[in-house]
């Protein structure tokens, strides 16, 4: 009855992790499995989290897992294929790693947008337009941001929307989290320096959760960041390098150019390109947004279309840290009551 | 009595030949007076021998179906050649018979039924060519019947459909050469006049029933079928027999299409024959549009029902008009219809103010469309600046359209607005050259804009010439590239090496099977107006997936549209030719450098890792 | 005195009671893309025309789907139909189309002198 214990979760992001520790606490045998070097995935990128600045080290820190007997984990592990066979899934990735597990837990997270797709928001071409994640690693090197000349930004620019909700990057979802991040990095950058101004271009500021409303409310009061109400069609680059947008302010009806030293691009949250991959010889199914599909998205979120398979995190739609983990904490539970039903039925 | 048979026959000849004499007055008088006299002229001179040679290897050897698709040619052939040898043999040997230059043309088509006696100069060498042509011609008719019901074997995934007047005129064509057959089987049987085939299924007949008594009714059955096929050619697709003659002599006597609907267009819509290889060379068909190509163009506008849902639901690419065996230009009579239907309203652009030019020896323009990918600008810029060209960047902060994709639209009236508006500024800035780096406003600029004294150049072009001119030094990069033929630029313009030798100067370009006047299109053109963004994401992803089986480095092309259609399938990395050279740009020329200390900076700066060729 | 204009007491309300939408339904029967706007403003903020005018083709469809058709046959007129809001639109609206089918419907009902 005890051999039917075996678990593999892919990704050892923050929800691998926490679904990890859970299940190997309740006594199951857990291989974590990582396809980069370090556990710790995409929260590795971010410095500060919203809405309350506090450090991602920090999540980072408190979930870390390490193994012990009921808890393996393998880095370097870039899975891309899960077969069941005998009642057994067998994982493996493209060279000879070949791991057996009872269940599955998916727990691969998502992937930035490649922001220079949008090329007329010029990233990769105009040295002075970052994305978020730049300036997450700008701010986690505790540096101030700079223009690419070295000198004091005076105007910074930051873009919602970047390969979310646009159908001519393919993606027509909400990344749900970029809002409260343009938000929350705004407020960043006015701390750096007091004398920017900082400017948010949106379509509609979707500022969903617990007190992000009031981060909204502090970055006007205290900050002094303006909302416009347009979508960037364009970036030009004048001759000093600096910057000039294209946008309409649709609450004056007018279109609007503004000179900008930076501009940051809240870039969008993907589903992984291997998803598909691991679809193959099996009934996983991918959702429109190319997404794990659900079993159903209310009562069986964490459940995919192939028995025995479950989800955890921003591999199911994107999320944040805060909903990541209770994603995963419910991945778990629902891992152990599958398993406690096979038992009752044997 | 005996004429009787003939009866059906004649009246079917005469209704055809009053109504196509009436057609051929109609056309000529819808001409203008300039096109009738060119017509005049080249029926007097010696264009006409060419119009002759012309329509004896099109019309009837049906010498470009042949090429393309040999079983077909040999179909169109059999049917049209070998039925044009059986009149003029038969009539040689009526004539031989009867001993006599002048013989009536009922006579000579049904010769054996009134010759009986089968005893004249060359009698046998006749009787047996003329059954080898009706195997011919009979051979081509089994091929058109397994074409209808099995197109595949054709290597045509599609066929036109059929109106009632066309199935009257297949059904009676496709009786003419069996009942032929029987007819004169039976004569040969009764009167032994018969030739190898005749002869044989007059035995056959002979053997089974009486020939003296099906010999009347299969003769009369024969001459109705001929009458019946006749009568209705006009109001079928087999009018474009006599049409596309007509169409040939006005093609070489230079008549032309105009900015409206005349005669010309109506004679290149009643030249389509409706063979169906404009529908296998369109696009759209993988985004399941089925209704709107060129021969379904043409058939609307010659029934009268012509929506715009259909007229501009085309990508203009061109790739049907390649390999229309008539020859008729298709994107040419759509841009017609266009202008025609959007007439009414055309803008009058009254708020366009002359902006003051900045003198320069070069003016760039790079477009709207080129606005959206600002790495063909700063490549641009970077090539520049690299040469020190004094160049003035004329749209780069406002200014007009160029106006091409206002005549896509059909709007050529607005968009001369435009062209009088840009050319007054380019002509202010007493520049020599225009270089433009989109080919939609290439093609405007080159074709519709009047600016003498300014030489207008592609991107491709104009690099090239620096690069072969030693102004600019180019390093050989090593990529594998895809070329992709943008639809303005190849078939547009007919520009497809320079823009493949300035790639080959730094990389290799694969060939490819689908290239040049073949190359797909991006599926994003201008030129289609109805079509939504998942129809031209099939139609790109038909593109993509034929590029990325040459598994290439990088897919290269010469257009903005292009590449922002591309790029967003996401397949793989795309650049614009200018892109690929701005990587690939030396600094200096390496003979020149003469201390050490600089031949290492010229290293540095080739190995260093640039945006653009870093993949 | 003209620019004082918009001192005058002049109602700006949205009359929806007197909804024209004899343009609008022509529009979405043939271009029913037309309906997923969000008003982001990217088509105005590209447009080719929009920078040498006063042309704003987002409010153009929104005063359409607005029941209001006042002044449109002037303002329509501008587009260049390049095809940069077409390019630029989050929504996959084909922008073009709509225009043309404006443009069009405007010279019908010009003809019949109804507009």
């Amino acid at each position: 009855m005890t051999e039917k214990r075996n678990i593999a979760i892919i990704g050892a992001g923050i929800a691998g992790q926490e679904a990890a520790s859970v299940l190997a606490g309740l006594g199951y045998k857990v291989t974590l499995l990582e396809k980069q070097e370090r556990m710790g995935g995409m929260l590795n990128k971010w410095s500060k989290l919203f809405p309350d600045f506090s450090s991602s080290q920090q999540i980072l820190d408190t979930v870390q897992v390490s193994a012990n007997k009921n808890l393996s984990v393998i880095c370097n592990a870039d899975i891309s294929s899960i077969t069941k066979e005998n009642g057994r899934f067998e994982l493996s990735d493209n060279s000879s790693l070949k791991v057996y597990a009872d269940l599955v837990l998916l727990a691969t997270g998502y992937n930035l947008f490649d922001a220079t797709l949008k090329e007329e928001y010029g990233y990769g071409v105009f040295e002075n337009v970052i994305t978020s994640v730049d300036f997450e690693k700008v701010h986690k090197s505790g540096k101030k941001l700079t223009t690419l000349l070295g000198k004091e930004p005076r105007r910074v620019a930051i873009i919602h929307c970047v390969g979310s909700r646009d159908a001519k990057s393919g993606n027509t979802y909400c990344s749900k989290v970029c809002c409260i991040t343009g938000v929350k990095q705004a407020i960043e950058v006015t701390r750096m320096w007091p004398d920017c101004e900082v400017f948010n271009f949106y379509m509609d500021l979707r500022l969903y959760g617990s007190k992000y409303d009031s981060l909204y409310l502090e970055a006007q009061k205290h900050h002094k960041v303006q909302f416009i109400r347009g979508r960037l069609s364009e970036i030009s680059e004048r001759q000093d390098k600096g910057l000039q947008l294209k946008a309409e302010d649709t609450l004056q009806g007018r279109p609007l150019r503004m000179n900008a030293d930076i501009v940051i691009l809240l870039v969008g949250m993907e589903a992984c390109e291997q998803n598909a991959d691991l679809c193959r010889n099996n009934t996983l199914d991918l959702d429109e947004n190319r997404f794990f599909k659900s079993k159903n998205i209310h009562y069986a979120r964490n459940i995919s279309t192939q028995p025995g398979i479950f989800m955890a995190g921003s591999c199911i739609c994107p999320m944040s840290v805060n909903e990541t983990l209770e994603s995963s904490r419910s991945a778990a539970f629902l891992v152990d009551k599958s398993f406690r039903s096979v038992q009752v039925e044997e | 009595m005996e004429n009787i048979i003939s009866i059906p026959f004649l009246v079917g000849m005469a209704y055809l030949f009053i109504v196509l004499i009436f057609r051929c007055i109609k056309w000529i008088a819808g001409l203008s007076k300039f096109d009738k006299i060119r017509l005049l002229k080249s029926i007097t001179g010696r264009r006409l021998f060419q119009s002759i040679k012309e329509t004896f290897m099109e019309a009837l050897l049906h010498r470009k179906i042949f090429r393309k698709n040999p079983v077909l040619g040999y179909m169109h052939m059999s049917l049209a050649f070998g039925w044009f040898l059986l009149i003029v043999v038969g009539h040689l040997e009526t004539m031989m018979a009867e001993h006599s230059m002048f013989v009536p043309f009922h006579k000579a088509v049904f010769f054996r039924y009134y010759e009986s006696s089968g005893d004249f100069y060359l009698s046998g060498f006749f009787a047996f060519f003329m059954d080898l042509l009706l195997l011919f011609v009979l051979s081509g008719l089994m091929f058109a019947i397994v074409k209808r019901f099995r197109k595949k074997l054709f290597g045509l995934r599609r066929t036109t459909r059929l109106k009632s007047g066309d199935k009257i005129a297949l059904t009676s064509l496709w009786l003419i050469f069996p009942l032929r057959l029987l007819a004169e089987s039976t004569s040969a049987a009764v009167y032994h006049n018969g030739g190898f085939l005749t002869s044989g299924v007059g035995f056959v007949i002979d053997f089974i029933g009486n020939p003296a008594i099906l010999y009347y009714p299969l003769w009369v059955a024969y001459s109705l079928s001929l009458g019946f096929f006749f009568a209705a050619l006009p109001n079928s697709r087999y009018m474009h027999i006599p049409t596309e003659v007509v169409f040939i002599f006005m093609r070489n006597a230079g008549i032309r299409l105009k900015k409206q609907n005349d005669s010309y267009t109506d004679v290149q819509v009643f030249s389509c024959s409706r063979c169906g290889i404009c529908l296998d060379k369109c696009q759209l068909s993988v985004a399941g549009i089925d209704d709107s190509q060129s021969v379904y163009l043409l058939k609307n506008i010659r029934n009268k029902n012509l929506s715009d849902e259909k007229l501009f639901n085309c990508q203009m690419c061109g790739r049907c008009q390649i390999d229309c065996p008539v020859g008729i230009e298709t994107i040419e009579l759509r841009t017609v219809q266009r202008i025609e239907s959007t007439r009414d309203y055309n803008s009058s652009y009254d708020y366009l103010i002359q902006e003051i030019a900045t003198k320069a020896d070069v003016v760039y323009f790079a477009g709207c469309m080129t606005h959206l990918t600002p790495r063909v600008i700063s490549s641009m810029k970077k090539i520049f600046a690299t040469v020190g060209e004094g160049v003035w960047f004329m749209d780069e902060v406002k200014a007009p359209c160029c106006g091409r994709p206002l005549m896509l639209a059909g709007q050529y009236e607005a968009a001369r607005k435009l062209i009088e508006n840009n050319s007054r500024m380019i002509l202010d800035s007493g520049a020599h050259t225009l270089v433009v780096s989109c080919p939609i406003c290439y093609k405007v600029f080159k074709e519709d804009y009047k600016l003498p004294d300014v030489e207008v150049v592609f991107h491709a072009q104009y690099i090239d010439a620096l690069i072969a001119s030693g102004r600019l030094m180019v390093d050989a990069i090593g990529l594998r590239m895809v070329y992709h033929d943008p639809c303005e630029l190849g078939r547009g313009m007919g520009m497809y090496e320079a823009p493949r030798r300035l790639l080959g100067r730094m990389g290799e370009v694969v060939h490819m099977k689908d290239e040049k006047e073949y190359a797909y299109c991006c599926g994003g053109s201008l030129g289609n107006i109805k079509i939504t963004e998942d129809e031209r994401k099939l139609l790109r992803n038909q593109a993509l997936v034929a590029y990325e089986s040459y598994s290439p480095d990088v897919l290269v092309t010469a257009c903005p549209k292009c590449k922002k259609t591309f790029a967003a399938g996401r397949k793989m990395k795309v650049l614009d030719v200018v892109e690929v050279v701005a990587g690939a740009i030396l600094a200096e020329k390496p003979q020149k450098v003469e201390n050490p200390l600089a031949e290492q900076d010229v290293d540095a700066l080739a190995f260093a890792p640039d945006m653009t060729c870093n993949l | 005195m003209s620019q004082f204009d918009f001192l005058k007491p002049k109602s700006r309300q949205i009359e929806f009671e007197q909804f024209d939408d004899r343009i609008l339904t022509f529009v979405l029967e043939r271009e029913r893309s037309f309906l997923t706007c969000i008003s982001c403003g990217g088509c105005t903020a590209t447009c080719s025309a929009g920078n040498l005018t006063s042309f704003n083709i987002r409010k153009i469809g929104l005063s359409l789907r607005r029941g209001s058709i006042n002044d449109l046959s002037d303002e329509i007129q501008k587009c260049m139909f390049c095809g940069k809001c077409t390019l630029v639109c989050p929504r996959d609206i084909n922008i073009r189309n709509v225009v043309l089918l404006i443009k069009k419907r405007i010279a019908q009902l010009e003809s019949e002198k109804t507009l």
